[in-house]
């Protein structure tokens, strides 16, 4: 039944915005960490979405398809003195971009909204059809 | 004279309401993928669908199961697969999607309202009948 797949559609949407969230989260928070887990500068993470057809279902589905670190260039800022400078002073931040990620974050969060109310809409339909005939 | 086609209106409402509950989900995938690249939106063209429908001219898939031994018993069963068609961008994006979410909201929303309207026109259908069967008044 559509009504139900429907669903599973609006999950599907749930989880990989979610985890979208949840990475911009990760770089915010990154933004000025110079030394991250693995001994270099931490880099800005984002999702790869990928629709995902289900057998003899009309609607398709989205999954994260992978993670990729962000091969913008590093930022360098002139820090002489600082512990991680190099010969001429600078070290070297995350490439994280901070508008980038705000809007990133707009527009996985309106995503998130539209998937919450699809499935409500879908809920109240198939309240609808219980009261069918009464 | 143009006239307007008689049905039976519990096949009407049957054959409405599946075909919103499709289109539904078609609007919902939409919508779910409004960030996917290169995923294109795609619609129905409800009122040519459900005219073929009800003319009993539906366009179906046959699918049939795999026999692996002469005993086993030949099975056919067609699935009921409406023409699919893109919907053309009014902006469209660098990656590829042609995913206009107030579009796809806007339709979304009134098929929602005609689903609504479908269901109550096929529940006063059952209570008017339901009162023609009992001689009570519903």
């Amino acid at each position: 039944m559509s009504l139900l797949g429907t669903f599973d559609l609006g999950t599907s949407g749930l989880v990989a915005n979610s985890l979208r969230l949840n990475l911009i989260a990760s770089n915010v928070a990154n933004a000025e960490t110079a030394v991250s887990a693995d001994g270099q500068p931490y880099r800005a993470r984002h999702v790869v979405l990928q629709s995902e057809a289900r057998a003899g279902r009309v609607g398709q589905g989205v999954k994260v398809a992978r993670i990729v670190e962000s091969t913008a260039e590093p930022r360098l800022e002139y820090r002489p003195g600082h512990p991680l400078a190099n010969t001429q002073g600078y070290i070297t931040m995350p490439n994280v971009n901070p508008a980038e990620q705000m809007v990133d974050m707009v527009s996985a969060s309106r995503a998130y909204q539209f998937n919450i109310e699809m499935m409500n809409t879908t809920k109240q339909l198939m309240l609808k059809t219980l009261d069918l005939g009464k | 004279m143009n006239t307007v086609p008689q049905f039976d209106s519990l096949k009407f409402g049957e054959a409405a309401l599946k075909l919103r509950s499709l289109r539904h989900e078609l609007l919902s995938s939409n919508l779910v993928n409004a960030d996917t690249p290169n995923y294109k939106a795609r619609d129905i063209d409800f009122q040519s669908v459900l005219m073929q429908r009800l003319s009993g001219q539906s366009s179906t898939t046959s699918v049939s199961l795999d026999r692996t031994h002469q005993g086993h018993i030949q099975m056919t069963s067609s699935v009921q697969s409406p023409k699919q068609m893109f919907r053309v961008g009014v902006q469209p994006s660098l990656d590829g999607n042609t995913v206009d979410p107030d579009i796809e909201r806007g339709n979304f929303v009134k098929n929602a309202f005609f689903t609504e309207a479908a269901l109550s026109f096929l529940g006063s259908t059952l209570r008017t009948r339901l009162s023609a069967i009992t001689g009570q008044p519903s």
